[in-house]
């Protein structure tokens, strides 16, 4: 059979091809003459085949069959043969191969070679692949070689070494003995090799660690000398004496450092050296200086030192070199913590590489911007920070308004800048922000009073010019239905009030619902706005019209609410303005929890709701008898349950009736409610007549109760049992009011634990005649499975002289009796 | 410690790599073709190191190749770029004026050298001098070890 071709003619072939398919024709040729080769079994041309192999190879190619060749290869005596053969075992073998373990021996043996090139290959193939049981058996022929006096083998064998402890941690101990001497070596490259394998066995033992401190006045010795020799050109690199060793002995150094105060004194002077000495021209000598800053920030030092290290990373920071700013921005990320004021000198370089064209740069520079603003820094750098904002690329952009909202909420100087700092972040980078934001700034907006009439006219302005942010929408549909009374009438005190009618707002609103731009969310939003200006606006009828039309919408979310809301038009009207009233103040919940609980009187936010989690039912049941459950107990219930209840916050706009106590997390879940129907449906049907429905007492003479009485308004509770169902306990309550005038729109509304049930039938009149002419009746039924103790939170509304009074009470003595 | 040190061509093509640990085939050729694009995706002016993954990547551009190294967090970036213009030094000296050519065609050469200077992912020999040195050494031994064979095969009797 011809010789088979030289590697080099096989290169050049290969190259000629111009196409892939041709290449690999050529390659697939070769490989199959390659093959029927080794199955001749041909030592003279193994090497050459095997060659050719890892070409192929390289390009991309199986070489799968050439494994067991450069077994036969690394075992043959020619040096060449064993040359190539390690490469390819290299190249080819890694430790998941079985054919691994078949080099044991063969590297046992040339670890003992008389040549020590081919104890070099032994070396440098185990150091780079072995397994751990090859690392296991060749431990011992490793140590020998760690102790011989030959550097060459030496320094490959101290590496070698680092590798076993890698794969094999347990053997650690058994080099202990030969590192004696290491550094007393005058080879670098043994002495870099040795620190090396300092380094590894000092990190992940803190024995060895203690072990090895007692070295620290024999590196910096080393260290001191190579700064202060004289010129070496077997070692120099742009003047610097091998740098190499420099940083490796630096970084030991830290290790040794780190917590223990003899130790980071006695590098003190010398780190001082390096830090002033080190020629700054050259990356080199950057390198060396990047490491004893990273040095000097990690162990003890005296802050002379470290104010000394900061200093450098900021004329890193003001260098041309971008890596050199790139290694400053991470080290002072680093630094900040602990270092804060130090760091906070270099601020303004810092907020200049946020317009560096970078990315790495400028993620870095964005991280510890963020990490730099307090109190005294907030105006200036929020608008780097927004103009930022503006100018950056997507993928920064999430990012960097949630950091815009935490700074902005721990820092704030004043409402009106919070606010005007959210609107910007909406309006450059709505539609990146994340979704809890939508309720972290509702809840912010309620809590600013006076700054209402400013908001809402802001986001009305901000709505007209760009409908296709989605948080911004929804944020701006909520402000207007909560406040457009305040936008038409023009009471803007902060800018120039706009001049608005309510047919103009009614219009934007009614643009979201049709445009394609609003998703789902934001129509559920804009509907429920357009819903609360009924009880603002005059144009009711235009409201009105609105909301049937979408009583058909094919989106069940806003068909459930233009129904529910109809009906509110229709059989409710009464009800419509307490519903629809103005929110309370939201106490904060945790900041970076799930979402705001948002307290409604009577309108939840379906949408908000929506992006909570489990939170409302989870955290009702851990919050069982102490806090009061928020229930609605109107007559809506059969309103809710003829549609469908996916989810009952949802289906809970009228039902919930939530009173007071705003830190109740137990949410606006009504839970029970939907539940009662099912159960015990002669209360539903019933829940319009204004009698009660009961007349027997079945159980003897519970007696009455006074359950509040002030500023006139006395109210009596009086009870019954219900006969079918022991378990519910009917009270009548009676209202009267003892002043001289008399008490109009009376609303009365109550609140029961959670393992209670209750159900609030229409009261008799809402005018409370004065002096005790006449008394408002109403009935509540209260169902009490768990025979637990009654409690009840009441609330009450209520115009007196010109003058509308809200009242909230908790009545706890409610008779045994009643309960049990 | 240097998890896998490679070299790219300009068009994207691997002309060497080696690594330091173990991965299957398909998963080294799938984290080659990613780093590729990446880094061939940057422009020009940008720094020389970019996060990828868990790990920090350090490459630099000598004319048509890119050389690029995968090193772990606590590794100084500054002196990796020394390591990798202290490799292209050295196979510089040893082709006198390398060019891309000479490491396609001496790929065995330029892994040789690579395993004189670096060894399990750390630089194992920092004078520039003695790698030479031995890999000088290393050559005459193989040629020792060839001389007689071509004698025989000139002479007819292989």
């Amino acid at each position: 059979m011809p010789a088979p071709i030289r590697l080099r003619e096989l290169i050049r072939t290969i190259r000629t091809a111009r196409t892939q398919a041709e290449e690999r024709e050529m390659i697939q040729k070769e490989c199959a003459a390659i093959r029927s080769s080794f199955r001749e079994e041909d030592n003279t041309y193994r090497c050459r085949n095997v060659a050719k192999l890892l070409y192929m190879h390289m390009l991309g190619y199986p070489a799968h069959f050439g494994q067991l060749e450069c077994l036969k290869l690394i075992a043959s005596q020619k040096f060449t043969d064993k040359r190539i053969g390690y490469l390819g075992a290299m190249l080819l073998l890694d430790e998941r191969q079985d054919v691994h373990l078949l080099m044991t021996n063969c590297i046992k043996n040339d670890l003992n070679h008389s040549t020590q090139y081919v104890q070099g290959l032994a070396l440098c193939t185990l150091g780079c692949m072995g397994s751990s049981e090859m690392c296991r058996d060749l431990a011992g022929e490793v140590e020998k070689l760690l102790k011989t006096s030959n550097s060459y083998l030496r320094k490959k064998a101290a590496l070698c070494a680092v590798h076993v402890i890698r794969k094999v941690p347990e053997l650690m101990e058994m080099f202990l003995p030969a590192t004696k001497n290491l550094l007393s070596e005058k080879n670098h490259g043994v002495l870099h090799t040795s620190v090396v394998l300092l380094t590894e066995m000092c990190e992940r033992s803190p024995d060895m660690l203690a072990h090895f401190r007692k070295l620290v006045p024999q590196l910096v010795r080393i260290l001191k000398n190579l700064i202060m020799s004289g010129y070496s050109p077997e070692h120099d690199v742009s003047g610097i004496s091998d740098p190499f060793l420099q940083v490796r002995i630096l970084r030991l150094l830290r290790i040794l450092g780190k917590n223990d105060d003899d130790s980071s004194e006695a590098m003190n002077d010398i780190l001082a050296q390096v830090a002033t000495n080190t020629e700054t021209s050259k990356n080199v000598g950057n390198a060396i200086l990047y490491e004893t800053v990273l040095t000097i920030m990690d162990i003890k030092s005296e802050s002379g030192l470290r104010v000394l290290a900061i200093n450098i990373l900021g004329r890193f920071l003001l260098n041309n070199d971008k890596n050199i700013r790139y290694v400053a921005l991470t080290s002072l990320l680093k630094t900040v913590q602990t270092d804060h004021n130090a760091v906070q000198r270099h601020r303004s370089t810092i907020v200049d590489c946020l317009k560096d064209l970078d990315v790495s740069i400028k993620r870095r520079a964005m991280e510890l911007s963020f990490a730099l603003v307090n109190g005294n820094n907030i105006r200036g750098m929020m608008k780097e920070l927004l103009y930022f904002l503006d100018s950056c690329d997507p993928e920064f952009k999430a990012d960097c308004a949630s950091g815009v909202f935490l700074a902005a909420e721990k820092y704030a100087p004043s409402k009106r800048w919070h606010i005007d700092t959210i609107m910007r972040v909406l309006t450059t980078a709505g539609s990146y922000v994340r979704d809890d934001s939508v309720p972290n700034l509702i809840q912010l907006i309620t809590n600013s009073v006076e700054m209402h009439a400013y908001t809402v006219q802001r986001l009305y302005k901000a709505l007209l010019d760009d409908i296709s942010q989605q948080p911004l929408v929804q944020v701006a549909s909520w402000c207007i239905g909560e406040y457009g009374d305040l936008l038409v009438s023009g009471q803007c005190e902060e800018e120039e009030p706009i001049q608005v009618t309510e047919d103009e707002v009614l219009d934007v609103l009614e643009g979201l619902l049709v445009s394609n731009l609003s998703t789902p969310v934001t129509r559920g939003y804009s509907l429920t706005a357009i819903m609360k200006l009924s009880t603002r606006f005059s144009s009711v009828n235009r409201i009105k019209k609105v909301v049937s039309i979408y009583g058909s919408s094919i989106d069940v979310e806003l068909q459930q609410r233009a129904v529910e809301y109809n009906a509110l038009f229709k059989k409710y009207d009464h009800m419509r303005s307490a519903l629809l009233e103005r929110m309370p103040i939201m106490e904060k919940t945790a900041s970076n929890g799930p979402t705001e609980i948002v307290q409604t009187n009577g309108e939840t936010d379906p949408s908000v709701v929506e992006t909570k989690h489990p939170p409302p039912v989870t955290q009702s049941t851990n919050q069982a008898t102490d806090l009061l459950d928020l229930l609605g107990g109107n007559d809506m219930v059969p309103v809710i349950q003829t549609s469908v209840p996916t989810k009952p916050a949802s289906a809970g706009g009228e039902l919930l009736d939530l009173l007071g106590d705003l830190s109740l997390s137990g949410g606006p879940a009504p839970t029970p409610a939907p539940s009662v129907p099912t159960s015990q449906p002669p209360f539903l049907l019933d829940g319009l007549s204004s009698q009660p429905l009961f007349n027997d007492i079945a159980a003897a003479g519970i007696p009455p109760m006074t359950a509040y009485n002030k500023n006139g308004l006395k109210i009596d509770f009086t009870f019954e049992r219900a006969n079918p169902n022991p378990n519910i306990a009917v009270i009548t309550i009676n209202a009267s009011n003892s002043t001289e005038a008399d008490m109009t729109d009376f609303v009365f509304q109550a609140a029961v634990p959670k393992t209670f049930q209750l159900q609030l039938l229409s009261p008799s009149s809402n005018v409370v005649p004065a002096l005790n002419q006449g008394t408002v009746t109403q009935v509540i039924r209260v169902l009490n499975p768990q025979k637990q103790q009654l409690r009840m939170r009441i609330k009450l509304t209520y115009t007196h002289r010109a003058s509308s009074i809200q009242d909230l009470a908790e009545v706890n003595n409610f008779p045994p009796q009643s309960w049990q | 410690m240097l998890n896998s040190k490679k070299s790219l061509r300009f068009l994207g093509k691997l002309r060497l790599q080696k690594w330091y640990v173990p991965l299957s085939d398909k998963e080294r050729k799938k984290i080659s073709r990613d780093l590729v694009q990446t880094i061939l995706a940057r422009k020009p002016k940008m720094c020389s190191f970019l996060e990828w993954r868990d790990l920090k990547i350090v490459y630099k551009r000598y004319a048509s190749l890119y050389f690029c190294c995968a090193v772990e967090d606590q590794d100084n970036e500054l002196i990796t770029l020394e390591i990798i213009h202290r490799y292209v030094e050295l196979l510089d000296k040893y082709f006198g004026s390398v060019c891309e050519l000479d490491i396609i065609f001496n790929f065995e050469k330029a892994y040789f050298i690579l395993d004189e200077f670096l060894l399990g992912g750390e630089a194992q020999e920092t004078s520039k001098k003695n790698v030479l040195k031995a890999i000088e050494q290393a050559d005459l031994l193989q040629e020792e070890a060839e001389a007689p064979r071509s004698v025989l095969e000139e002479i007819g009797l292989t």
